[in-house]
């Protein structure tokens, strides 16, 4: 059993040298392996902020505050040692790398999480199998890192990477938007399956309710303005779905 | 001159490292900067001298065009000396059908396909004394690739002349390997047949005290196909000067360098492109990695499209990526155009450091950093190395690219 705690959160976006802007005004937020969270809010709330504060993205920094996995602060620990230490972000906009085919990077990450490479054997079977369940073009694994993907196959490609690794914990920053509904689908099953399968922990960030139809989570937080407004079960987000984030914002 | 597509602000390899790397260059100046300029024609490459005598240049004085960049304190006597030093062996290996002779200067063959155009390779043609010459027979399409190694043994100033020709409708690979220690001004002329096919991969991978000046000339016949593959990682000093002229319609080139530099290196790649015929195409890619303290690159791309050149379809590309503070990138795209009526002609040119999105999305994913930066610059310097077909050296190289990356502090 693993905890991602995070604690009276306090982040600035880095916008030159001499310039920052405060995005995360105390953000505090529990999570435990198995769970599965909502976090809901309008653009520009900050949800992205907050996953790759987590993550670990050198724009971002942090003011005050925690970020603790099994009581270790992350925001101690380099991007890399985050990852390795069990956290994944799969990004709102994955980045594409020239040059770099997706097999050498799968294998290289795949290493540097376990710490050994992998038996070549089992490794080719498993990326085989999760490449076909995520509907993905076996032709994919000789080209490079998300370059000349489409939105669609970008996401497709963080979930085959969660699958693969298989984190702690799972931030999932729009990983719906722009899918359509048989992608959508096809994205939900694999995070569904990562979840079931190593008790992965999943911090959902959404601004559209679409896909908590297929991946259903236990706690909804509403987040508007760098913070968490409100929180409840899966009700609170049927009640977003009718009334949009109108009333909390401006309170 | 409506059909002339500029296609400087393409979409670049590494995001990033377009126009912003371009602006950043021209604005500062200083020691450790990274330096592009579009030069404007104004000593078209069509009037420069040619001669195969060294008496017939000037004698340097580091302010001509063609040698504003290079130090020539650091030339070992290659502009000034009698080359008449014997401070290279060459040895070659080819497929028994493939004719090797050692020749006299006055063979007939010598100067079938090039020209000197500066005092360096003239002084090397007016002192060389003997000639290896390399035939690849009518319609002789070989399956093993002729191998040249070419072993400095002294300092001592020394010319060589290479001569390769591939006859009509034979297809050959060659490969020049350089190694050791030497002082050498070389010319390499390659004479490519009708509808022949001709790849020649040369790689400097000198010892750190080497001279090197490579006149390297490709003359194509009608529909030849020509491909040039110029790998400089060791030596002091190396300037690399290939060219490609059509005298006939019809053919191709595809010209690729990669150059690691490092501290102290000079490492000059000076390209031409002559169009001078119709219905021609030429491409230009090449990449260069820099790092450490006076580690200085320089890449020329002269294209030249005559007003007879109807058809033409060309575009010359060099990117460079600078490791760490201290290389000087030089780089220079220079297409002359004297007709309206061709398919295309571009240049872009780019000098950036390692993007720092790209290492991390990699980090992101647990690997560390010092490794991510391994990945991204393999990657875009394999882009090169595949262009070479040949495993064994295709394996060579990645191995010495890997010592090459080993040694800098990232
Ligand atoms: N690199 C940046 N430069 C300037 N402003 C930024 C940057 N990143 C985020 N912001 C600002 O921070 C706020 C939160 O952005 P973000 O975390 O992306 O929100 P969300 O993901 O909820 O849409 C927005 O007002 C946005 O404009
Ligand atoms: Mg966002």
């Amino acid at each position: 059993m693993s905890t991602l705690e995070i604690k009276d959160l306090h982040v600035s976006v880095i916008l030159d040298d001499e310039n920052s802007k405060p995005i995360l005004k105390g953000v505090n937020l529990t999570i435990n392996s198995g769970e599965i969270h909502a976090i809901m809010g309008p653009n520009g709330s900050g949800k992205s902020t907050l996953a790759s504060t987590i993550a670990g993205h050198p724009k971002y920094r942090v003011d005050s505050g925690e970020i603790l996995l099994d009581g270790e602060d992350v925001t101690e620990m380099s991007v890399d040692e985050r990852a390795r230490a069990g956290l994944f972000l799969a990004m709102q906009y994955p980045v594409e790398i020239p040059g770099v085919t997706m097999s050498n990077f799968l294998r290289s990450a795949k290493t540097a999480i376990d710490g050994e490479a992998p038996s070549l054997r089992t490794w080719t079977k498993d990326v085989k199998e999760a490449m076909g369940e995520l509907k993905i073009d076996p032709d994919f694994i000789a080209r490079n890192v998300n370059e000349g993907f489409s939105g669609g196959e970008k996401k497709r490609h963080e979930i085959l990477q969660l699958e693969l690794l298989k984190p702690k914990f799972g931030i999932l920053d729009e990983t719906d938007s722009g899918l359509d509904v048989d992608a959508l689908k096809i994205v939900s099953e694999g995070v569904n399956r990562a979840h079931q399968n190593n008790d992965m922990g999943v911090l959902l960030i959404t601004h559209y309710t679409r896909i908590l139809r297929y991946i259903k989570p236990e706690f909804v937080h509403v987040f508007v303005d760098g913070h968490m407004v409100d929180q409840g079960g899966p009700e609170l987000a049927d009640r977003l779905e009718e009334e949009g984030y109108v009333s909390y914002i401006g309170k | 001159m409506s059909n002339i597509e500029n296609k400087s602000h393409n979409s670049p390899a590494i995001p990033g490292m377009t126009d912003e790397g371009e602006k950043l260059a021209t604005e500062q100046v200083q020691d450790d900067t990274i330096r592009v300029e579009k030069k404007t024609v104004d000593t078209s490459r069509a009037g420069r001298p040619t001669s195969y005598k060294v008496e017939d240049f000037a004698e340097l004085t580091g302010r001509e065009e063609d040698w504003r960049f290079t130090p020539l304190k650091r030339l070992g006597g290659l502009h000034t000396d009698a080359l008449t030093g014997q401070g290279v062996d060459i040895s070659v290996s080819a497929p028994d059908s493939v004719s090797v002779e050692t020749v006299n200067r006055d063979d007939s063959r010598i100067g079938s396909a090039g020209i000197p155009e500066d005092r360096v390779a003239a002084n090397a043609w007016s002192s060389f004394s003997e000639a290896t010459v390399i035939t690849v027979g009518q319609e002789d399409e070989l399956d093993q690739h002729i191998a040249l190694q070419i072993q400095g043994t002294s300092m001592e100033p020394t010319a060589q002349h290479i001569v390769v020709e591939t006859k009509p409708f034979s297809k050959a690979v060659v490969a020049l390997r350089h190694a050791g220690s030497a002082v050498v001004s070389q010319n390499v002329e390659f004479k490519v047949g009708d509808s022949s096919s001709l790849t020649v991969v040369s790689v400097q991978e000198w010892n750190d005290d080497a001279i090197h000046a490579s006149a390297q000339y490709a003359k194509l016949g009608r529909d030849a196909r020509f491909k040039h593959i110029n790998i400089s990682l060791g030596g002091n000093l190396v300037r690399v000067t290939p060219s490609t002229k059509f005298s006939a319609p019809g053919a191709e080139t595809e010209m690729y360098g990669l150059y690691f530099v490092d501290a102290g290196q000079h490492i000059e790649s000076r390209l031409f492109v002559d169009h001078s015929v119709p219905n021609c195409k030429s491409r230009v890619t090449y990449k260069g990695a820099l790092q450490g303290r006076n580690a200085h690159s320089v890449w020329v791309g002269d294209v030249l499209i005559g007003k007879d050149a109807e058809g033409t379809d060309t575009y010359e590309l060099n990117r460079n990526l600078i490791l760490e503070d201290g290389p000087r990138a030089d780089s220079v795209p220079n297409l002359e155009i004297e007709t309206g009526l061709i398919d295309g002609a571009g240049h872009a040119s780019t000098t950036g450091q390692l993007d720092d999105e790209h290492l991390w999305y990699l980090q992101a994913r647990g690997i560390p950093e010092a490794e991510a930066r391994r990945l991204v610059v393999r990657g875009f310097l394999n882009e090169i190395i595949q262009q070479i077909h040949i495993p064994e050296l295709e394996e060579k190289l990645m191995d010495a690219l890997e010592e090459e990356l080993a040694l800098s502090n990232n």
